[in-house]
């Protein structure tokens, strides 16, 4: 097989070393769509322009993006300023492209921050970075820093008469802000907890104001939008879900890594064509197809799409384009944990469902993995899960779930009849089939009453 | 021990504090300048913030808490951060982290006797195509294996 043609066009300059200076933007005939927007258009021209090209968000919902900022209220209705916020805050285990935008190409998304200001009313961004990715920070306040000198930001950005002043936010390790509300009340200078929607961020958001809250490879598509048009957007994959699309995958694969591509690749070519084809050439196991939140998929759906409707065929979702490839080697009770523990760790412990529903999930499975698994185990997860989903502020804790009735709901989830007799042979058997874990039930028990309380980390 | 930030710092939060609507929207800027000051950030710093953003030293107390990545007093000079989420896992997470604690004769989140050296086990850095991703202060190390460990703590330490 061979990869489709495809000329890059979100990672084209920052796979190139050395792009990411103003001057070098500029040789490439940067912040030229920015002009563009800004002098020969209207804000309701660019919002038509980015609806028409169908651009859906790049950070997990798939929210079509022109639609989105269409919700912005107009000034006679909310008056006040409107304010713009980049949701850099990427920590969905799987997911890490957006950091190679901020590194690489870290102008091509201050020109879309430009014009997204420009399109809502917005006279004032902030980009909400997360507080691991130092380097990115430092590389996108040099830019911005850049920018302004340039005038690209500043009172009079790009000579246009609109005034767009940028501010890199950093994070400090906490998940929950990359949910939009969460990040929201970081951003204030709170705790990252997240609010209940309605009102909407576009019409309550960043310090009570409208707010349209982004993903960085959202924002970095607009330029190209704004330069090539709407038909050519359109005409990058297939039509109903298009553009280009960076994809990151990650485990059992000769060749991990982020890749761009048309929206629409398989996850076969995904795999074999981009990422080298599958580790020590071992089976397929499970496809987590967006993220570590997505519901697994079985080997057999190797051939699906990897889109927002093509996947939603499935049973599963495309998220943030983070696919983790798990090969035969792979224990799905052990898998799963991890991804429990993770979820009980990043619940800001706001609602009681996601608080002590994550936290018992990661202690079930530890107990099943550990040799401790009872007969009812599986009813009282599902029961569990059943009681997270829909039922919190935000959808951390249905992201904990999700994961977990797609390997155990066998009448909502057919491709848990894959995996779940996995999990009924460690309860039968009381170990782990595949030696992962020694049994330490018992002994754990004997000695400290109970098993390892909330987390190994 | 008292905390009050150089003149330079107190400059920068100050511009700072002019990006936001609000004041107290500088907290999380302001904890990494004290973080950068003092190399960690203890009761002091807190209250010394409160007072420049107009909030109880409790809220700053409170906001600190919920975020993992400030530093703590009493952590060591490297503090080594290694992913442990799925992708990271699937690819040896759990020997890079065995192989750190035996050679560093540490566990999870304990620090050297020397104080170098903190080894905690952490959540997904955003590195997942280059797993195993270990974090040492403000650098990504990325692609580690056990083999690759002890070659990481004496670049680590010739660093100093």
């Amino acid at each position: 097989m061979s990869l489709p043609a495809y000329e890059p066009v979100l990672l084209k300059y920052a796979n190139q070393r050395g792009m990411h200076t103003l001057e070098a933007y500029l040789a490439h005939g940067g912040y030229g769509a920015a002009k563009k927007a800004l002098t020969t258009m209207k804000p309701a021209e660019v919002i038509q322009a980015v609806k028409d090209s169908g651009l859906r968000g790049r950070g997990g919902a798939g929210f079509p993006c022109g639609m989105k900022w269409s919700f912005v209220p107009p000034p006679d209705r909310v008056p006040g300023p409107r304010y713009l916020c980049v949701n850099a805050d990427e920590s969905e285990p799987g997911t890490f492209k957006d950091r190679y935008i901020m590194e690489g190409d870290p102008h091509e998304l201050l020109e879309g921050i430009i014009i997204a200001c420009y399109a809502i009313g917005a006279n004032t961004a902030y980009i909400y970075i997360r507080g691991e990715l130092v380097l990115a920070a430092k590389i996108l306040e040099k830019a911005v820093e850049e920018a302004y000198r340039h005038g690209a930001l500043g009172p009079n950005a790009l000579g246009s008469g609109f005034r767009v002043d940028c501010t890199v936010h950093r994070g400090a390790g906490a998940y929950i802000c990359g949910e939009e509300t969460g990040l929201l009340s970081s951003l204030e200078g709170g705790r990252g907890y997240p609010r209940i929607k309605p009102p909407f961020p576009a019409v309550v958001g960043a310090f009570g104001h409208p707010t349209i809250i982004n993903n960085v490879e959202t924002i970095a598509n607009v330029p190209h939008i704004i330069e090539r048009g709407a038909a050519w957007f359109k005409s990058v994959g297939p039509s109903d879900d298009p553009g280009p699309k960076i994809y990151c995958i990650s485990g059992h694969v000769k060749k991990p890594g982020y890749y761009e591509g048309p929206m629409g690749i398989t996850i076969r070519s995904l795999i074999h064509d981009y990422a080298g084809g599958m580790m020590d050439e071992r089976p397929l196991k499970a496809i987590i197809a967006g993220g570590s939140s997505c519901p697994w998929i079985a080997p057999d759906k190797i051939d699906t799409p990897l889109g927002f409707e093509s996947l939603k065929k499935v049973k599963t979702m495309f998220g943030s384009a983070g696919t983790i490839i798990l090969n035969d080697s792979v224990c799905v009770v052990d898998a799963m944990w991890n991804i429990l523990r993770f979820y009980a760790h990043e619940s800001c412990g706001q609602c009681t469902p996601c608080r002590e529903g994550t936290g018992w999930l990661a202690q079930i499975f530890e107990r099943i993995e550990k040799g401790g698994g009872r007969e009812d185990d599986i009813a009282t997860i599902l029961d569990v899960c059943d009681n997270m989903r829909g039922k919190t502020i935000c959808v951390l804790s249905d992201a904990a779930a999700w994961p977990v009735q797609s390997i155990l709901d066998v009448k909502n989830y057919p491709d848990a009849a894959i995996f779940r007799p996995e999990v009924e042979a460690h309860i039968r058997e009381k170990k782990c089939p595949m030696g992962k874990h020694a049994p330490a039930f018992k002994e754990a028990v004997r000695q400290h009453g109970r098993i390892s309380p909330r987390l190994v980390v | 021990m008292s905390f009050t930030f150089t003149p330079e710092r107190r400059a920068k939060l100050d511009a700072l504090v002019t990006r936001y609507p609000k004041k107290q929207a500088a907290l999380l800027p302001a904890l990494r300048l004290a973080e950068e000051q003092a190399g960690c950030i203890d009761f002091d710093a807190m209250e010394h913030i409160a007072e420049i953003l107009d909030v109880s030293p409790a809220k700053v107390l409170g906001v600190f808490t919920f975020y993992t990545h400030y530093r703590r007093p009493g952590t060591g000079k490297f503090l080594v951060q290694v992913c442990a989420t799925l992708p990271c896992a699937l690819r040896g997470a759990e020997s890079v982290f065995d192989r750190l604690a035996s050679e560093l004769g540490i566990g999870q989140d304990e620090t050297t006797k020397d104080g170098m050296f903190t080894l905690k086990k952490v959540e997904c850095l955003a590195s997942c195509g280059s797993a195993v991703c270990v974090q040492v202060n403000d650098d990504y190390y990325e692609n580690i294996t056990a083999d690759k460990v002890p070659d990481l703590i004496r670049q680590l330490k010739e660093k100093k």
